[in-house]
């Protein structure tokens, strides 16, 4: 995985190693296009273009509709994105709670926009809806791990750990 | 030698609190002590009250341990496990009386809840079906087999059981239609897309008691005559996901899933899709485009998924709480389970209590209990000792409630009527130091985003409101705004294609009735009284309190701060932008936002 992303950075030609194995794996499954998205994205690290039409040809399906379902889903990205993704919570209970204080301390500490992606690729900064843990409101998730009950001053303290 | 029985919560909540480690540092210290056999440690499913976590209750004496690290296990091994000296500092404080309470039944938060749909959650180890077994589990559906499908749909008919999703379509009465359709193929699906902010209950149950929401499409499907189903997860559960996916697997060994289910001819399979993000696939039509590999748009309706859903076929489309009630109901029986509940709301909800109350977490209570009860018997008050200002039911669709509606019953029809909806559970409580219009605002931030841009009154109209809510909080309010903001709801809710368009405007419509004067003095008097919307309010130095230490000079980043060492300063309001740092700064509480 980690050796594509940088394969795509030396233009190297696109290793269809991946998205072959996943278009077997569901090839007898019925609506299946938003599991082998799912896959893809988790091959790559994010959907590259030639994915996409590789797949389009091989499901006779056309590209504009792909694309219409890639970009439909807030789960889909089309450009590579950082090795953790932190997910800041901005569902009610956080807002509620402070969550703003905490992007804020977040887009400083990381000098990003939210959807960006630090230079060197370590960091994507998301904001989500709701990630369920509203009972230790305010919550931000780096990849699985979930933070809870926080505060602007412990965000350095998370983001070392990475 | 009966072994004593330790569990603890490894619910999402709890593991994030640390849960995993405190298992590890007990099993390492029983272990060390060489008494590891006299215990039995079970991880289980969520036991509600996450503010406290991560939980630990050992059985038989039921006492409640809570905010346990990996820390404090030596301590709990050596003083409580081994000496019975009950360590006083790990229990749980009453957030009133502030007196320690040992047994987790005497608990405020626990002793007004009605556990039924959620008996095993926090009991059973959710990855061990041999528990859920043990607890009656897959009893229901037996029972259920015996009958005819008309007999079991009429007993859900019976029971009052109303979608828990929210929209609160009685189940038997949905059961039914589908059974009478027309169609040689028929699914069951269950709505797990839960993307209510503030919402966690069908959460939990999939996480707690996975096998709950099998037994229930189980018997679904036999009523209705359908042989695949289908649960939807947003993918932003990933243990829900991985604990229905072993419960599945341990279904289909045991053959409970499958072929000839319990020696009947009677045969269902069941496999899970995940969702990619998109809250308006909670929207049933949606969510079965969304199965079906397509972009999730509603579509028109009729006809209904009854009769036309999945790839055209009837499909039975339920929410994960609904399903979780039927294995009760063919477990304890209709006249049992409806001993519970209002005349037209039999039974118990879920709710995840969440903002500013003491005890936040996940409650279940019987319908007609008075929403005072759920704040302040069980969520413990408000926090910090301050006003209760508004309680928020439905999330983004829903209305919030004041003061003055308290002591409404909680029940389906009750909330309805206030302008309210009961919606899938959450319920965020606010204090005086929330904003009603930024509130709504947020709300419609939400929701236009989530838009998927069908029709035009969603896609457009949601866009007109946000803009003036916007305007408004950012105190550039006009005379006519609320009256325009009135007409824009009123058109959206009549004419939108679906739910997400249809219920959009209610944060804003339920605010306005009965917080309007907060809106006339933004608008009018350009006055925040929440202190929320940055524009209306203004940080100021109070002269007697500063002692001049610079801390806030320094860290205002367009120096809007002037003054003399060890002398008081003051803020150039012309050129403050309202971060807030040096309120934050200040370590003498001389910053006020007035």
């Amino acid at each position: 995985m980690k050796e594509n992303l940088e394969k795509n950075y030396t233009e190297d030609p696109f290793d269809y190693e991946a998205v072959e194995e996943v278009l077997e794996r569901y090839q007898d499954e019925k609506g299946a296009l938003i599991p082998i998205l799912q896959a893809i994205q988790e091959a790559y690290g994010y959907l590259p273009r030639e994915a996409l039409e590789y797949a389009a040809r091989q499901l006779k399906t056309p590209l504009s509709k792909i694309f219409g379902v890639a970009t439909f889903y807030a789960q889909f990205h089309l450009t590579p994105r950082g090795k953790n993704i932190i997910r800041v919570c901005q569902g009610t209970a956080c807002h509620v709670r402070g969550a703003a204080k905490i992007m804020q301390a977040l887009r400083e500490q990381l000098d990003l926009d939210v959807d960006g992606t630090t230079e060197d690729l370590k960091f994507t900064l998301e904001s989500v809806a709701c990630i369920g843990a509203c009972g230790l409101a305010p919550v931000i998730m780096i990849n699985d791990d979930t933070f809870g009950r926080l505060t602007p001053d412990k965000i350095a303290g998370i983001l070392e750990k990475y | 030698m009966e072994r004593r029985r330790i569990l603890l919560c490894a619910g999402t909540g709890c593991i994030s609190s640390g849960s995993l480690a405190v298992k590890e540092a007990l099993l390492n210290e029983l272990e060390k002590r060489g008494i590891a056999d006299q215990f039995e440690i079970v991880t289980s499913g969520c036991h509600g009250f996450c503010e406290q976590g991560p939980i630990v209750i050992v059985h038989p004496e039921d006492i409640f341990y809570c905010r346990v690290q990996a820390e404090d296990v030596p301590e709990l091994v050596e003083e409580y496990l081994v000496n019975g000296r009950v360590v006083d500092r790990l229990l749980f404080k009453d957030p009133i009386s502030g007196e320690a309470v040992k047994n987790h039944m005497e608990i405020g938060f626990y002793a007004k809840q009605s556990r039924r749909v959620l008996h095993n959650c926090g009991v059973i180890d959710p990855e061990n079906v041999d528990e859920y077994l043990a607890q009656g589990g897959y009893e229901g559906l037996k029972n259920a087999l015996q009958m005819s499908p008309v007999e079991v749909i009429e007993e859900v008919k019976k029971s009052g059981l109303r979608g828990r999703g929210g929209a609160g379509f009685p189940t038997g009465l949905k059961w039914e239609f589908t059974y009478k359709a027309q169609g040689d193929k028929k699914y069951v699906v269950c709505n797990a897309d839960e993307g209510d902010p503030g919402a966690f209950m069908d959460r939990s149950v999939l996480e707690g008691d996975p096998h709950a929401v099998i037994e229930g499409m189980l018997i679904a499907a036999y009523a209705i005559g359908a042989d695949e189903g289908y649960v939807y997860v947003r993918a932003e559960y990933p243990l829900a996901i991985k604990r229905l996916r072993l419960a599945i697997e341990a279904a289909n060994r045991l053959g409970y899933l499958g072929k000839n289910i319990m020696g009947t001819d009677f045969s269902f399979q069941l496999k899970i899709k995940e969702g990619a993000g998109a809250f308006v696939c909670g929207e049933e039509t949606a969510l079965l485009a969304s199965i079906e590999g397509e972009r999730g748009m509603p579509r028109p309706r009729p006809p209904f998924p009854a009769n036309s859903g999945l790839w055209g076929k009837p499909t039975c489309l339920n929410n994960v709480e609904t399903f979780a009630n039927i294995p009760l109901i063919f477990r304890i029986g209709v006249e049992e389970y409806t001993k519970v509940g209002t005349e037209r709301s039999k039974g118990t909800k879920i709710f995840a209590l969440t903002g500013k109350i003491n005890n936040t977490g996940l409650a279940e209570v019987p319908m007609g209990i008075t929403m005072r009860e759920i704040i302040f018997d069980i969520g413990g008050g408000i926090k910090g000792g301050k006003k209760f200002k508004a309680v928020q039911i439905g999330g983004p669709s829903g209305g919030c409630l004041p003061e003055e509606q308290l002591d409404l019953p909680v029940d389906y029809d009750s909330l309805t009527a206030a302008g309210a909806m009961m919606g899938s559970g959450g319920l965020v409580i606010m204090d005086e130091e929330t904003c009603m219009v930024d509130l709504a605002r947020f709300f419609l931030t939400f929701t236009q985003k989530e838009s998927c841009g069908k029709c035009t009154p969603c896609r457009e109209g949601t866009k007109r409101m946000l803009e003036i809510l916007e305007r408004i909080t950012q105190g550039n309010g006009e005379d006519g705004d609320l009256e325009m903001l009135e007409e824009l709801a009123t058109t959206i809710k009549d004419s939108s294609l679906c739910g997400l368009g249809q219920t959009a405007p209610n944060p804003v419509l339920s605010t306005l009735r009965y917080f309007r004067e907060e809106y006339e003095e933004h608008i009018y008097e350009k006055k925040c009284r929440a202190g929320v919307c940055t524009n209306l309010v203004s940080y100021f130095i109070l002269p007697d309190k500063c002692v001049g230490c610079t801390v806030c000079a320094r860290n205002c980043p367009v120096n809007a701060i002037s003054g003399e060492r060890k002398a008081p300063h003051e803020i150039d309001q012309s050129v403050c932008i309202k971060c807030g740092v040096c309120y934050e700064k200040c370590k003498f509480d001389a910053i006020i936002l007035k």
